[in-house]
């Protein structure tokens, strides 16, 4: 498919449906080292801006203000078949751009959670969002080096997880590692699709912008 | 089946922007004319295609080098052609706007799944993209 002719009468070619999953944590959780390995091209990074409703009201007329804010995207490809192709946004991982995620999460099949467990913390705030908005998620662990390793029934425990959010565990440097969270969380989402057909899938997914 | 990697070899380490000790020697707005909204609606993963037609009168560096990448793959998205410019976003989908206006380039915006229920057709996507990703492993 990949033709690059200057012919003036070129056809219009039959494009790839452009797919995007979302790598979500905690600043320092691994998820630009995530995006890298799984990626098959180098990952790229561009600033976004983005607008959103900040939570904090303005305090001069006490209403939601309406802010924007520019961020840095890492962002990678996985060419699935000729028909799809599957981008990667490793979001940003400050908390205070949490307001801004709605745009980013249109359209996006889920989101990859990614904990760290020694600042397991960290990932709370992303799990949070993708609860309260509805967006298929799951939690992979990503085990470095020398950290304790907990079980994914400890770790469900103490981020407060529901039993339907499954919990995998992932070495994000390596690519068969990371593709394997990848594949955990589109069979949660489809496994989530088929069992329960009246839930919204994703009720906040919109027209880009 | 290849994959769209094909761009123009090296190029992003080869703008007229860079520098690579000085780093970013332009401001990076300097290329949209100061313009932070483009006048085609585009997003991260709209697929930009170059038509083959050449726009009358000449380009700036920064237009033209957003229309060598658009015409190196048979589509790119606007996210790849902004990490590859290496310039925000916004400023990418100025350029970009403006080739469409110039007949230069078409962009196809992402069809999202869903639209609030699980369709017949969500599934198979979900479905397809999971046997993608278990080819990899």
């Amino acid at each position: 498919m990949a033709y690059a002719d200057d012919c003036d009468t070129r056809p219009a070619p039959v494009l790839p449906a452009t797919l995007k999953i979302l790598v979500a944590g905690g600043f320092g959780a691994g998820k630009t080292t995530f995006v890298g390995a799984v990626s098959e091209i180098e990952p790229l990074c561009t600033e976004e801006l983005l607008s959103g409703l900040s939570e904090e009201p303005d305090p001069l007329d006490g209403v939601e203000a309406k802010t924007s804010t520019t961020v840095a995207l890492d962002f990678g490809r996985i060419t699935l078949d000729e028909r799809h192709v599957l981008y990667l946004f490793g979001t940003p991982g400050q908390e205070r751009f949490w307001f801004l995620w709605e745009e980013l999460c249109a359209g996006a099949l889920g989101a990859v959670v990614l904990a760290d467990t020694r600042r397991l913390a960290d990932c709370f705030p992303a799990v949070d969002f993708f609860e309260r908005r509805g967006i298929g998620f799951i939690v992979a662990v990503n085990e470095f080096d020398g950290g304790h390793r907990y079980t994914a029934g400890e770790v469900r425990e103490a981020v407060g997880l529901g039993p339907e959010v499954p919990v995998v565990r992932c070495d994000a440097r390596l690519t068969s590692s990371g593709t394997g969270a990848l594949a955990a969380l589109v069979h949660h989402l489809l496994f989530t699709a088929a069992t329960d057909p009246a839930k919204p899938w994703n009720p906040d997914r919109g027209e880009p912008r | 089946m290849r994959a769209r990697a094909a761009y123009g070899m090296g190029a992003p380490r080869d703008t007229p922007w860079l520098d690579d000790s000085a780093g970013r020697v332009m401001r990076p707005y300097t290329a949209s004319g100061g313009r932070t909204r483009p006048a085609a609606a585009l997003d991260l993963l709209s697929l930009v295609t170059a038509t083959g037609v050449r726009p009358r009168g000449p380009l700036g560096a920064e237009h033209s080098l957003a229309l060598r990448l658009c015409a190196g793959s048979a589509a790119v998205t606007v996210a790849e052609v902004a990490g590859q410019l290496r310039l925000p976003a916004v400023v990418v989908k100025v350029l970009l706007s403006d080739l469409m206006e110039f007949g230069a380039v078409t962009a196809q915006a992402p069809r999202f799944p869903g639209g609030g229920y699980v369709a017949a057709d969500d599934q198979n996507l979900l479905r397809a993209v999971l046997d993608g990703l278990r080819r990899r492993l």
